[in-house]
């Protein structure tokens, strides 16, 4: 196996929406590979095409070399999902769950004791395996569905939005998890998010806008391949403002979050010049260096929260990608 | 951590792996039910009314007309099917629980067929219906009914089909369904007239021609009937009122066997087992 997810002009339509649009891509053994991108720019449905959920209008894929339309069961005896929903049973304690799941995927007995404590170990579940997971936090069952995705010894596994929804605390948690995973087990991951700060995490990330992919690289790249610095500023005429920052400085600006924002070469050393040519009021003003907000934005245009509040509208498509079966 | 990993290797599909899955489906149905005392008791209260309140009630009422007969012996069978009728599909009704709870989508990404989750919620909810079936079993005594450990095999046997099948046709009403209203709704809809004309509350003979149509097109008649043949066949009662209360089921003035009838009963289960399971095989 060359590849751990090998992905060919990938589409899919619900009726006359195009939710991906003719999506390749290749992801190494034992990488980690996120796709970044806003609610509702395909990521789940792209997910659920790779994990068998959803059935392809076009294109191939294949995960850990099986066709994930002809190969259906092979691909499924190869991944591990951790979905944005839980999938746990809150009436059976963790262990219950578990066992359930090692059942369903023919995990021989011999073995199962030992990898179900390793699992649960890892996870920091390992003293509360006898009770209900109706009684567990958030992020208790989120470790508790990444324990049992691992349970099988998957080849891919599968994360989509691992930390969604849980406090700082877990989520770093959950980010040491997979960094101890990535060590101690031949794994690749495979993970969705829309926070950049966890997308540094992979080793390559997929943006995706729109059902389509806008660039692929590592953060780094990304990163530098941007090479200016972000300035946000607020002043008492944006308008005026975005004008005059055109006129006098041949910079192209725009109201992003509510505040001016612009990219210029060496941010601090420009704004002593913007304090003394601009002629607006400035109230406040912010440099940061390129994070990957200003790889999203000057890859699509638009920050991510600005692409959410507009996308929106496309959460039934997620809705209709999960249903379940 | 590196070196003590414990690996794990999954085998192929095989009908051993199929068979370890039935097992877990219906394992967990299990577990479920018996941690669920407010379900068992719950359940039981209908039929006891029924038998109880409603069967004493019109026992008195009816009592000139059936000499030698109690009318709640008369309802017994006909309540031990309502017991595993009402608990089949709340087993079924489960897995419209289970897809708003997202547990459903833990057991449709898992290697195996959708034939084996089906087998083994619809065994399950066999299962739990005769467990249930059990305790109006224990109550046959109060209703003048022997305690023959024939008949009680028998009656377990015929529970276990009529369960069976109910949870199939539960499961492929649930298949569709989003959220438990709808199904326990849809679930009113179709199982009170089922109840009503399959002969639990009432003897079907002399009945007028078009209610006697509808009893005969009601599948539930027979899972009833057998029931209270079996019932009647422990009982001495005097010929003229057996005609009256156990009439059986007739077609064109030929009165069915109990093998047939049974028959029936199953050929009705596999039929929704398969609808079942191709309605779970349908993806997005």
């Amino acid at each position: 196996m060359n590849t751990a997810v090998e992905v060919r002009g990938l589409r899919k339509n619900y009726g006359e929406v195009e939710a991906v649009k003719g999506v390749g891509f290749e992801v190494a053994p034992g990488e980690v590979f996120g796709f970044l991108g806003p609610n509702g720019a395909g990521k789940t449905t792209t997910i659920s095409m790779l994990c068998t959920l959803v059935t392809p209008t076009g294109g191939t894929a294949h995960v850990a070399g099986y066709d994930v339309v002809k190969q259906r069961d092979e691909v499924r005896r190869n991944i591990g999902l951790v979905f944005q929903d839980p999938t746990l049973d809150g009436y059976l304690t963790a262990e219950q769950n578990l066992r359930f799941h090692a059942e369903l995927y023919g995990v021989p007995k011999e073995v199962l004791g030992d990898r179900m404590r390793q699992v649960l170990e890892m996870v920091g579940l390992w003293d509360r395996k006898d009770s209900k997971v109706m009684t567990f936090s958030g992020g208790m069952k989120r470790r508790l569905e990444i324990a049992r995705g691992l349970l099988h010894s998957p080849r891919v596994l599968f994360l989509d939005e691992p930390t969604v929804g849980l406090d700082p605390q877990t989520r770093s948690a959950i980010w040491g998890y997979i960094d101890k995973l990535r060590h101690s087990e031949d794994i690749t991951i495979f993970m969705t998010t829309h926070y950049m700060d966890e997308a540094e995490y992979c080793d390559r990330i997929a943006i995706i806008d729109h059902g389509e992919i806008v660039v692929i690289d590592s953060p780094e790249a990304l990163k530098a391949s941007v090479g200016k610095d972000r300035v946000q500023i607020q002043t008492g005429d944006d308008e005026r403002a975005i004008g005059l920052l055109k006129e006098r400085f041949g910079v192209d600006a725009a109201v992003r979050e509510g505040q001016v924002t612009f990219a210029v070469a060496s941010g601090e050393e420009f704004v002593p010049r913007l304090f003394a040519g601009l002629g607006v009021p400035i109230r406040s003003v912010s440099v940061s260096r390129p994070s990957l907000d200003d790889v999203f934005m000057s890859y699509t245009g638009s920050t991510i929260r600005d692409a959410e509040s507009s996308g929106a509208g496309n959460q039934w498509m997620r809705a209709r990608a999960m249903r379940g079966r | 951590m590196t070196t003590d990993v414990v690996r794990v290797s999954v085998p192929r599909a095989s009908g051993g792996h199929d068979l370890r899955a039935i097992k877990v489906v219906l394992h967990r149905e299990m577990l479920r039910f018996a941690n669920d005392r407010t379900r068992i008791v719950s359940s039981l209260v209908q039929p006891v009314l029924w038998l109880f309140v409603m069967g004493t009630g019109l026992g008195t009422l009816v009592r000139g007309s059936i000499p030698g007969v109690d009318f709640r012996t008369f309802m017994y069978p006909g309540m031990i099917s309502m017991t595993v009728i009402m608990t089949a599909m709340f087993s079924a009704g489960s897995i419209v629980w289970d897809r708003e709870f997202g547990f459903l989508r833990e057991m449709l990404v898992a290697p195996v067929s959708r034939g084996a989750i089906v087998i083994g919620k619809c065994l399950g909810g066999a299962v739990v219906a005769c467990l249930q079936g059990v305790i109006i079993l224990a109550l046959a005594g109060l209703v003048g009914v022997p305690y023959s450990p024939m008949l009680i095999l028998t009656l377990l046997g015929e529970m276990f089909l009529a369960a069976f099948t109910i949870t199939a046709f539960g499961v492929t009403l649930a298949a569709r369904m989003r959220n438990m209203q709808s199904f326990f709704g849809v679930m009113q809809m179709a199982i009170m007239p089922m109840m009503f004309l399959s002969g639990a509350m009432f003897p079907l003979a002399n009945l007028p021609s078009w209610l006697h149509v509808l009893t005969t097109v009601n599948p539930l008649t027979y899972a009833v009937d057998p029931m209270r043949r079996a019932v009647f066949g422990h009982l001495a009662v005097p010929p003229r009122v057996d005609a009256m209360l156990n009439p059986g089921v007739s077609w064109f003035g030929h009165r069915l066997s109990v093998p047939l009838e049974l028959g029936l009963v199953a050929a009705i289960g596999a039929a929704l087992l398969g609808v079942a399971v191709l309605q779970f095989r349908r993806t997005d």
